[in-house]
């Protein structure tokens, strides 16, 4: 395997090193990674760059099997290499529904030979999503794929028995229930946030606290069964508050944020464009405010993309008819950079924090076959991201990597950009670029 | 007109736009007590009544305005969309523009859609919006405008009005404000024209956000009717899928208020809560009626009643407004 020596990187902002990689690992740092380096030896320049552990997201629509049309796990992961992840949590909301073993299993293998980024598939609490049958947890977690993580995503596991039932059972092999926080009567036909935007554009509302209620409900449940609950992007300064008292209690409780609302509001509803349509919808500037609070004092422990491709048949229509979701996976560090690291909110050591130790602590993929979210330190898999923390970017929707282009953010300049990634010490990103084909012209995967 | 292609919400229109086009509108009305009704000024142009929910009276009204202006007229009455797997907005959009449509009026139960087909690039057509979802319908408050302005601002010497506003009139708004686009469009025109504005309603139809808009809000009509003497009431229709009685409880829907009757009592436009109005007052309803639940027939069929009338009046405005967007008179309507 080739070696690459990176020349004068920044590990998380700090003072600049040459970091050596070998056999798929950190070999060396400093003047041990410059000795150690030989004839074959590829130098990346990594002057200016900050170095940080390769991001994990454990909160990707992959849409294999069932909507390869919006996006396959190839070209999913591929984007996600671009935007500097190394590692992916697959939602189970395909069709059919990861909720077996079989399901859970093709999706990491689809992971697995298109070789961008380790693919973790989620496992659905219920069967077929319908909130009323545990799936079989057990052989999801004991297959393959080895499946930690539980999320009926899309829907709220709304039935609080259920969801108590599934608290328990995952103790067994150290699972944990990522909720999709929605209270269901609620939020019927609801298409935005409710409030004074929702009532003067006429937007059916979907009010903060069906989001809050269920949050409020869970860490109790959790509380009283002793298990591991965590909140899939939570979007409410209420919810904020719930998530801080719960952890105030010592409750088993993390919450993860998505980069759409760290950034945007409802006030975009105004233009009716199904770009801006999401679940949970995108809320108000006090909300914005509340969660960046949250994320940079811990409240919030990660960041999530709920990247949500879909068909352009999908958005091109009237708000009511379109889809929910954004994309998100090669915009997710941008926007922290810009909303956080730039605004002094954040270091670069919080952003590793955030987007990769964090997230695969609580996805249980730091450690295992293949861990993830590692320091960056010798001996250590070589899952690294390179960033310009300079550069400042235009989002062209037509030139990132996904397979739809369902991303708000079209003309927003961006600051910070992924210039390379490393899966176990293999570009998979240089020069800001996919890496499609070897030096040799064969596909290295 | 400088700069307005489009008439999507009454928030469109300032001051001086919202009377330039009540003035054309008495213009127009002029004309339509000649013999002849119909004048030459759209001649040759192509209006596109495109409606994806049934609404016969608007309709009728939008193809009796457009054709006494002399315009073709299409009716495209487009059932369904792509929420039920029809063809696209989208589709529909590039066929009426590729048929070289001059106006598109558009009825569609999606909040917002009019705002899609003017801005999302599929058309170059002026798209007028005759009602979407439970967001806007700027034409029928013109039309309730000027109904309003004939009644209140009026005088011997000037019946319609012209040139004049609503200042110092006091107009209640009564019914199921959170479904209608009615409501959202009457406050912020009667606002425009300096009109205050309460709207009365059991708390479950007004929605979360009210607080924003510029009106008055209560839940006490009699209390609003005897201690504030309105110069209108606006009675809005209450659609029985909001009722709790009879299919409610069947569909898994919870309805709005405990039945009919009690809305009825509570917040109905009777023969003793239509008494207790002043001399002058008049009474609007956008129609269609439900008489003997948010309005008695007695009070329909007073002589304070307008309802006619605005039917009338929605004509005459919906000339006023393809006249202004088509044909080119620019001045006062920015």
């Amino acid at each position: 395997m080739t070696t690459h020596l990176l020349r004068g990187a920044s590990p998380l902002g700090g003072a600049a090193t040459d970091v050596l990689l070998a056999d798929g690992r950190v070999a060396a740092l400093g003047a041990d990674a410059r000795s150690g380096a030989d004839a074959g030896t590829v130098t990346v320049d990594a002057d200016g760059l900050v170095l940080l552990p390769g991001l994990v997201d454990l909160h990707t629509h992959l849409r294999e099997p069932g909507r390869e049309d919006a996006e396959t796990v190839r070209s999913g992961t591929r984007a996600a290499a671009a935007g500097g992840f190394t590692a992916v949590h697959a939602m189970a909301n395909t069709s059919p529904v990861a909720d077996t073993a079989g399901v859970v299993e093709q999706v990491w293998r689809l992971g697995r030979d298109a070789g961008w980024v380790d693919v973790f598939p989620v496992g659905a609490v219920s069967v077929g999503l319908a909130g009323t049958q545990l799936a079989e947890l057990g052989a999801m977690a004991h297959s393959a794929a080895r499946v930690r993580v539980f999320s009926d995503d899309g829907q709220c596991v709304h039935d609080p028995v259920l969801m108590r039932r599934a608290l328990e059972y995952v103790k067994a092999f150290d699972g944990v229930i990522a909720q999709h926080a929605q209270e269901p009567r609620l939020t019927v036909g609801a298409q935005m946030h409710e409030g004074a935007v929702s009532a003067e554009v006429g937007l059916a509302g979907w009010p903060a606290v069906a989001e809050e209620a269920i949050i409020a409900r869970d860490v109790l449940l959790a509380e009283h069964v002793g298990s591991r609950l965590h909140v899939c992007h939570l979007s409410t300064a209420g919810s904020v508050e719930i998530v801080r008292w719960a952890k105030a209690r010592g409750i088993a409780v993390t919450a993860e944020v998505t980069p759409h609302h760290l950034l945007l509001t409802d006030e975009l509803a105004r233009t009716y464009d199904p770009l801006y349509k999401v679940n949970p919808p995108l809320r108000t500037a006090e909300d914005v405010e509340a969660l960046r609070e949250a994320l940079a004092d811990g409240t919030i422990d990660i960041v999530a993309t709920d990247h949500a491709p879909h068909t352009r048949e999908d958005k091109d229509c009237e708000w009511a008819a379109a889809a929910f979701g954004m994309t998100g996976l090669e915009t997710a560090l941008p926007i922290v950079a810009t909303t956080l690291v730039e605004t002094g909110r954040m270091t670069w050591a919080d952003v590793a924090r955030v987007l990769s130790s964090a997230p695969a602590r609580i996805g249980r993929v730091d450690t295992g076959p293949t861990p993830q979210g590692r320091p960056v330190a010798v001996g250590e898999p070589a899952n690294l991201t390179l960033v310009d923390p300079a550069a400042r970017w235009t989002v062209e929707p037509r030139q990132l990597r996904s397979a739809s282009t369902n991303t708000p953010y079209g003309g927003r300049e961006l600051s910070g950009r992924v210039v390379a990634t490393f899966l176990r010490g293999r570009p998979t990103v240089l020069d800001g670029a996919p890496v499609d084909t070897d030096l040799d012209g064969t596909d290295p995967r | 007109m400088t700069g307005l292609r489009h008439l999507l919400s009454a928030a469109d229109l300032d001051h001086a736009g919202a009377i330039a086009v009540l003035d054309t509108a008495a213009q127009m009305a002029a004309t339509q007590s000649r013999e002849i009704k119909k004048l030459p000024t759209l001649r040759g142009r192509t209006v596109v009544n495109l409606f994806f929910e049934d609404s016969t009276r608007t309709r009728i009204s939008f193809e009796a305005a457009a054709k006494r202006l002399s315009a073709d007229v299409i009716n495209f009455s487009a059932k369904g969309s792509s929420v039920s797997k029809g063809e696209s907005l989208k589709d529909t959009a590039l066929t009426l523009q590729a048929m070289g449509a001059d106006a598109v009026v558009i009825r569609h139960h999606a909040s917002g859609a009019p705002h899609r087909l003017a801005h999302a690039g599929w058309v170059d057509a002026a798209v007028v919006n005759a009602g979407d979802g439970t967001h806007q319908h700027p034409t029928q408050a013109l039309l309730d405008a000027f109904t309003l302005r004939r009644h209140l601002a009026g005088g011997s010497d000037n019946p319609d009005g012209v040139g004049l506003d609503l200042a110092g009139t006091h107009v209640a708004i009564v019914g199921d404000v959170l479904h209608s686009r009615v409501a959202r469009s009457n406050v912020l025109l009667l606002h425009t024209l300096g009109a205050r504005v309460t709207l009365v309603a059991p708390p479950t139809l007004v929605p979360v956000g009210v607080e924003a808009w510029p009106c008055a809000v209560s839940y006490d009509l009699d209390g609003v009717i005897t201690d504030q003497q309105p110069d209108a009431v606006m009675m809005l229709r209450v659609q029985r899928e909001r009722m709790g009685a009879g299919g409610g409880a069947a569909s898994g829907a919870t309805s709005f208020f405990p039945s009919p009757l009690e809305y009825t009592r509570t917040f109905g436009l009777d023969a003793r809560r239509l008494r207790m109005l002043p001399d002058h007052a008049i009474v609007l309803h956008p129609g269609p009626m439900n008489r003997g639940l948010e309005i008695s027939a007695d009070a329909a069929d007073s002589d304070r009643s307008v309802i006619v009338e605005q039917v009338s009046n929605g004509v005459a405005v919906r000339m006023a407004v393809l006249y202004l967007l088509l044909a080119g008179e620019r001045e006062g309507w920015s």
